[in-house]
């Protein structure tokens, strides 16, 4: 069962993280060393990648494409679904990042009753991925409370919409609900269809499980164990300020929590994770579906001179057996 | 050789200052680390509950007071060191923590938390020390 490798693997990094937070001595080291480490693995990771695939060449103007793309007057050019233009292509990737344009296609095959294969549209993927990353967003953006002082009031109105029906004590932050019921979904989908389940592999598993236990320790120390909020204010400034001081009053649920951000974070440039990055600069959205308009240019070209035998230099290397056959053409002829 | 290197490395560039925009906006407004300094009541004995206590929770305490008052009529409470208070956001905390502004916002501000309860509850006047 690869799901259980996954959920072992981050058991016992849990383990390990919560034993050590047991002992006073270790806990610079959990709350002060790994958060740096993490943030400076993380930036020169996604450099290396990022800098990795600006390396590569790209042979082919290779748009993935599903619209009519730009021809004679009459055709009506679909502008979003196959780019021409720059701006046009910006349109297509803003749709991509921001809406899940692509998942949105989703299709899920089933065999009818009669034994005919069926495609219908499926939305739940689109749905439930869309719900996480904005959630997600959103987390991370109310986060920077704390290491922003003094807190901007972009930050002040997010949390206050994110609040919005005012139920609990503390305050019940929405996207703290639909994250967790996202990332169930997303989960559960892995583990309940037997297709997916066949195809996915322990990393799949990994970032789920890794993000139940960022989310649900989280929750925990707002919402029940309760936390002393402005003595973790004042740790998290120490880390943006570089005057780190481990907070006094935070017990082992927050060294959890605060690891496991940091193994995200760590884990994020090498995993399929970093497609954070990967989707600005995948040729199949990023590139104008303009071929017939303008060449793209192989740019191994230019580096590696491809020997090449023009028709000329051909028919004359077979002038005589061309002409015995009669297929020379010839001047006039 | 990077190709299209402006673009990727502009959007590079954008990437990593955004991840670290907490270093930089903290540079820029001079914060430290140090929360802000809490104006204390000095003649009325300790809180409801050890402070390190109220300081975690005491948002849940005030939410179970709203519910005994509101729901159960029960008005009176006996603090952690045996004497006797109303449950009452005004009368009762912004009787000792007098002045609102030095005490709860400040500390409100600093972890930005806006509670909504002054929607509807005063904070008594002249209160301040
Ligand atoms: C030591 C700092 C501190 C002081 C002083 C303080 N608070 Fe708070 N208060 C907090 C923190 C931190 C939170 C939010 C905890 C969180 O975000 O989970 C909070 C949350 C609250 C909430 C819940 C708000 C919400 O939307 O979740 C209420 C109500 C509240 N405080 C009332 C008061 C009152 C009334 C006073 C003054 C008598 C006061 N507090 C003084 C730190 C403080
Ligand atoms: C009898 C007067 C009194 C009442 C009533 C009272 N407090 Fe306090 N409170 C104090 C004193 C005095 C302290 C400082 C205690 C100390 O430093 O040991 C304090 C400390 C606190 C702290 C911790 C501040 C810190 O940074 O350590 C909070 C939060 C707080 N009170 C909130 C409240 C809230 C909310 C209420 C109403 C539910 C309330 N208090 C009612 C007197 C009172
Ligand atoms: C919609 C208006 C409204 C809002 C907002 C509101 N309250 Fe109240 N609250 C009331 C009313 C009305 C009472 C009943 C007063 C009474 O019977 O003495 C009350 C009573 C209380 C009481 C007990 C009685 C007293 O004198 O304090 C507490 C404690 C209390 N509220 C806390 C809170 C807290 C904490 C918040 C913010 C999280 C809050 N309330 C927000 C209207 C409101």
């Amino acid at each position: 069962m690869r799901s259980l490798q996954a959920l072992a693997i981050v058991a016992a990094l849990c383990g390990i993280v919560m034993v050590a937070a047991v002992v006073p001595g270790f806990r610079p080291l959990l709350g002060i060393a790994v958060p740096y480490l993490a943030l400076i693995v993380f930036l020169l990771g996604m450099t290396a990648r990022v800098v990795g695939w600006a390396r590569s060449p790209v042979p082919f103007k290779i748009p993935t494409v599903c619209g009519q793309q730009r021809s004679l007057d009459f055709l009506p050019h679909h502008k979003l679904e196959s780019p021409f233009t720059s701006w046009q292509v910006f349109g297509r990737m803003a749709l991509e990042v921001l809406t899940f344009r692509s998942l949105f296609r989703n299709t899920q095959s089933s065999l009818t009753a009669g034994k005919n294969l069926a495609y219908e549209p499926s939305k739940w993927l689109w749905a439930g991925a869309l719900a996480f990353h904005w959630s997600f967003l959103v987390i991370l953006l109310r986060h920077l409370r704390l290491f922003l002082e003094p807190v901007p009031r972009g930050i002040l109105f997010l949390e206050s919409v994110d609040g919005f029906f005012q139920v609990t004590v503390p305050t019940l932050f929405l996207t703290d609900a639909i994250l967790v019921a996202a990332l169930l979904f997303l989960l559960g989908r892995r583990l309940l269809d037997a297709r997916l389940r066949y195809f996915s592999l322990p990393a799949d598993y990994f970032a789920l499980f890794l993000l139940l236990v960022i989310a649900g320790s989280g929750i925990w120390m707002r919402y029940f164990s309760k936390i002393d909020v402005v003595g973790i204010k004042e740790f998290a400034m120490g880390l943006a300020t570089f005057h780190p001081v481990v907070p006094a009053s935070a017990g082992v649920i927050f060294y959890l929590h605060i690891v496991m951000v940091g193994v995200l974070f760590a884990y994020f440039p090498f995993s399929k994770l970093v497609h954070l990055g990967g989707v600005f600069l995948s040729p199949t959205r990023n590139l104008p579906n303009n071929n017939r308009a303008r060449r793209h240019v192989n740019p191994w070209n230019d580096r590696r001179p491809v020997e090449v035998h023009t028709y000329e230099e051909y028919e004359e290397e077979f002038h005589d057996k061309l002409k015995a056959c009669g297929l020379l053409q010839e001047d006039g002829e | 050789m990077l190709y299209d290197a402006g673009k990727i490395l502009a959007g590079l560039a954008i990437f990593l200052v955004l991840v670290t925009a907490p270093i930089w906006w903290n540079v820029a407004t001079g914060a430290d680390a140090q929360a802000p300094e809490l104006v204390m009541p000095q003649d009325q004995g300790g809180c409801v509950l050890p402070s390190g206590e109220m300081r975690a929770s005491h948002m849940e305490l005030l939410n179970d007071w709203r519910d005994l008052v509101v729901r159960d009529g029960d008005r009176i409470m006996i603090t952690w060191d045996g004497r006797e208070k109303r449950r009452s956001l005004t009368a009762s905390c912004l009787g000792c923590h007098s002045d609102r502004e030095k005490f709860c916002d400040r500390c409100h501000d600093y972890v930005g938390v806006t509670p909504y309860c002054w929607d509807c509850h005063i904070t008594p006047i002249g209160g301040a020390s």
